[in-house]
Parts: structure tokens; C-alpha cells; sequence
């Protein structure tokens, strides 16, 4: 009964693989657009704001198997790996924009004033002195944001992303159900190692960003 | 001679409350000025409406001829020209003491980042904190902070520096060596406009004091006169309130 792990490790390991590209390219895109829609927010002019404000609704609003239904059969002909990191991708974007916005609201305005004295442009010191300074802020609410979204890939394989979880729903189906409850076991075990270990370098990176003389969070769940 | 700083009735209003009505005087190169007035009287506000943090109403902000109020003007440009050094100090929280300083050199006026090292090097040696910069913001003292701050401003070969009450924020203790390195910037002829109850900086280095009340000049002269016989008997009221709540013995320390 064991055996068929053991033969089938390898196959489960790639999909893990496949897991964790879709996550590295959709928490990339959602993280480039997250921020973008951040600073449309807290920055932005009122129709700026508005339209951030529409996007977000939208993508946090809909459910993440429809978002990922709308790309895949929206756009016809796109690979199920590319709907998945649209769909997922802007969904998260959505996300992680809120944890951004309130990263950049916690930052004094001060910041932003003493920055403008010194000659720089709206964005040279959003970029220059704002955006470091938020980022760290938003590793610790951000890594739940990871954390969550890594156990959202395996959505992806409703519209046929052959990642961990449609490879295990092989595995069960080619030996006849014999063995579920060990497979997809086994599947929830690797999830949990990959959240588990995702958190502590996040945690690592922000203690090893955190600026001097500030208070640290503990580490937690 | 070209006047460094010339304004020109200055209006300021937020909502309904008219903060400025009507300010004019002017700074010539090297020239130090105490505003001093009651709280809320709009001293800050002008600071802020002479760079334009706070765009003003109505009037006009001149410097060395270049009119920064002009919807035209390259307000970055002139912006870089003029220091600020604010209450609560205002670093930048995620950099060291000598990035804080560089910074401004490198983003602003494209400074190569060794020789804005050097530069700013050489700004906080001047303000006395050359053995701080790797130090952050929060592992300094408020008095180094400010003294960082000041260096800030001095990295950008400012035409002058505008101080928004920059002992105001401070321990009693830490307020000398501030006002240290500002008596020691106006003596080697910086321009400086200082909004501040600091008598003894004002009475050992300012050109003129500027008392303001209600968002107009009430009175301005040479400390010397100012102090010792006010024209008007608000500005008597006022020095009188405030030599009791600094008491003597500050004056007679700075």
C-alpha cells in the first residue's frame, strides 16, 4: 500500500513544482499590481482612486474557481497555466494592494513632507522613501497573504493545471481508490511543509530588513 | 543688491480660517530672522507657504529673483535650493545617518553615490556626528536627529534654510547643541529664517526679529531694540509671557 507513495514520489514532487512556479508567477503579478493599485489609492487622484477602488472590489468579490473559469474559458485558446496566473494573479493583486495601502498609511506623513523639501518629485520619493519603508511593514501581514495563496494553486487544477493535487487525484483514480486517504494525505503534508517553511524565511527576511531601534514582531502562527 | 528671499503678500486660508493676511518682508544673503508669535498665529504656515508645501492663497515668494510661486516654476529645482528643518526632525526612518544626508545629493542632483558619501561625510562631521553614520534615526538622540537634519539640508548647498521651531521637540538638555550649530551656520553667513522662541539665539545672532500675530506682522526690528522697547504693547504683552516661561537664566546661558 506504502509502495505506491514511494513509486509515485517523484511524479508528486514535480507537482509540486508546478505549485510552486504558478504561485512565483501569479504572487509576482499580484505583487506588481498590488502595489500599483496601493499608491493609486493612497496617491492617487479622485479618478485614480476610483478605478483602483473598482478593480479591487471586483477581484476580491468574485469567487478565485470563477475568476479562474472567466480566464481560461474567457480567453479562448490561453493555456490553463496563463489563466491561472491571470486569474489568481489578479485576485491576489486585489489583496495584497490592501495590505500595501495600509503599509504606506502607517508610514508618517512626515516622510512624504520632509522628502518633497528636498526637491524630490511625487513619485522619486514614493519610490525612493516610501516604498522601502512600507515593504517592510508588509512582510508580516504579507506572508499570510502567502500562505493562503499557496494553498489556493491547487485551484488552478479545475481548469487543468497538472499540479500536486490533480496528481494526486490520478494517482487515486489509476489505482482504483484504493488508496485515498493515504494520497491525498500525503498531498496535505507537503502543503503544510511548504506553508510552513514559506513563513519561517519570510519571518528570517523581515528580521533580517527590520531597521535598528525598531520593535520586532514575534514570530507567530 | 539682489535680495536672496523677497515675500510678497502672503494670504493663506484653510476652509474659512484665514491663517495668513498679508505678509511681506524680505532676506538678504546671509541675513538671519527669528519669526516669533503667539501659537497659531501662522508662523509655520508661512514657512510652509515659501517652498510651497502649502501653496499660498495669494502673494508672492521670490528667491534670488526666481519666483517660486509662478505656476511655471520648477518647484523641485527650487525646492532643492531651500533647507527645511521641521519640529519632529523628519529623517527618513529606514536610513542611516549618512544615507539620510546623501540621499537628497543622489536622487535630486544626480551626485555620484561615493562622492554623496563623501559629501554627507563631511555635513555630519560639521554638525559634530561624524562617528554616528551608520547610526539609524531611532537609535539617536532627538538633539542628533535635529543636528543629522540640519546636515540634510546643508547637503544641498541650500540659498537658505527655513527652521519650523527645530528645538521645540527637544529635552530641555539636548536644545544647546542645536542651537550650537545653527548660531555656528548664521555665523558663517547662511541665510536663515527660524521660527522660534529662543530668545538667546535670537538676542546673539539674528538680524531681525519678526513678531507675528493673526496671520500679520505686528512689529519687526533688530532684537537689541525689539526686546528692550517694543512699539507695540502686544509685542510687550507676548515678550513679557515668554522671557517668564524661559525663564532668565536660559537667556543669560545661550
Amino acid at each position: 500500500m506504502y509502495k505506491v507513495i514511494l513509486e509515485e514520489l517523484p511524479y508528486l514532487l514535480q507537482g509540486v513544482l508546478v505549485a510552486l512556479e504558478l504561485l512565483l508567477a501569479f504572487i509576482s503579478l499580484g505583487f506588481l499590481v498590488g502595489a500599483v493599485l496601493a499608491v493609486m489609492r493612497v496617491y492617487g487622484n479622485r479618478l485614480l482612486v476610483l478605478l483602483a477602488i473598482l478593480i479591487e472590489r471586483f477581484f476580491r468579490g468574485v469567487p478565485a474557481v470563477v475568476l479562474l473559469f472567466l480566464f481560461f474559458y474567457g480567453l479562448s485558446g490561453v493555456p490553463p497555466f496563463v489563466a491561472a496566473v491571470l486569474g489568481l494573479g489578479l485576485r491576489s493583486a486585489a489583496y495584497q494592494s490592501q495590505i500595501f495601502k495600509g503599509a504606506i498609511q502607517a508610514i508618517e506623513s512626515g516622510q512624504m513632507t520632509a522628502a518633497r523639501a528636498l526637491g524630490m518629485g511625487k513619485l522619486k520619493a514614493i519610490r525612493c522613501i516610501i516604498i522601502p519603508q512600507a515593504l517592510r511593514l508588509a512582510i508580516g501581514p504579507w506572508s499570510n497573504e502567502f500562505a493562503s495563496e499557496l494553498k489556493d494553486t491547487s485551484l488552478a487544477y479545475t481548469i487543468g493545471v497538472i499540479e500536486l493535487l490533480r496528481r494526486a487525484k490520478y494517482i487515486v483514480s489509476y489505482t482504483y481508490g484504493n488508496n485515498t486517504l493515504l494520497v491525498y494525505g500525503v498531498c496535505a503534508l507537503m502543503y503544510l511543509v511548504l506553508v510552513r517553511t514559506g513563513n519561517v524565511i519570510l519571518y528570517r527576511l523581515e528580521r533580517r530588513l527590520a531597521i535598528p531601534g525598531f520593535e520586532r514582531r514575534e514570530e507567530g502562527g | 543688491m539682489a535680495l536672496t528671499l523677497v515675500i510678497e503678500d502672503i494670504h493663506k486660508a484653510y476652509g474659512n480660517l484665514e491663517v495668513l493676511k498679508g505678509i511681506s518682508f524680505g532676506m538678504q544673503k546671509g541675513d538671519t530672522k527669528v519669526v516669533i508669535g503667539p501659537s497659531g498665529t501662522g508662523k509655520s504656515t508661512l514657512l510652509r507657504c515659501i517652498n510651497r508645501l502649502s501653496p499660498p492663497d495669494k502673494g508672492q515668494v521670490w528667491l534670488e529673483g526666481e519666483e517660486i510661486t509662478h505656476s511655471k516654476s520648477n518647484i523641485n529645482q527650487l525646492r532643492a535650493k531651500i533647507g527645511f528643518v521641521f519640529q519632529d526632525f523628519n529623517l527618513f526612518s529606514h536610513l542611516t545617518a549618512l544615507k539620510n544626508v546623501s540621499i537628497a545629493p543622489m536622487k535630486v542632483m544626480r551626485m555620484k553615490k561615493k562622492e554623496a558619501a563623501k559629501l554627507a561625510m563631511e555635513e555630519l562631521e560639521k554638525v559634530g556626528l561624524g562617528d554616528k553614520a551608520d547610526a539609524y534615526p531611532a537609535q539617536l538622540s532627538g538633539g542628533q536627529q535635529q543636528r543629522v537634519s540640519i546636515a540634510r539640508a546643508l547637503a544641498m548647498s541650500p540659498k537658505l534654510i527655513l527652521f519650523d521651531e527645530p528645538t521645540s521637540a527637544l529635552d530641555p538638555e539636548l536644545i544647546g547643541e542645536v542651537l550650537e550649530v545653527m548660531i555656528n551656520l548664521a555665523k558663517d553667513g547662511m541665510t536663515m529664517l527660524v521660527v522660534s522662541h529662543e530668545m538667546g539665539f535670537a538676542r546673539s545672532v539674528a538680524d531681525e526679529v519678526i513678531f507675528m500675530e493673526q496671520g500679520v506682522i505686528v512689529e519687526q526690528g533688530p532684537p537689541q531694540q525689539l526686546f528692550a522697547s517694543p512699539k507695540q504693547p502686544r509685542t510687550r504683552e507676548f515678550l513679557h509671557k515668554i522671557t517668564e516661561l524661559y525663564g532668565e537664566e536660559r537667556e543669560k546661558g545661550n
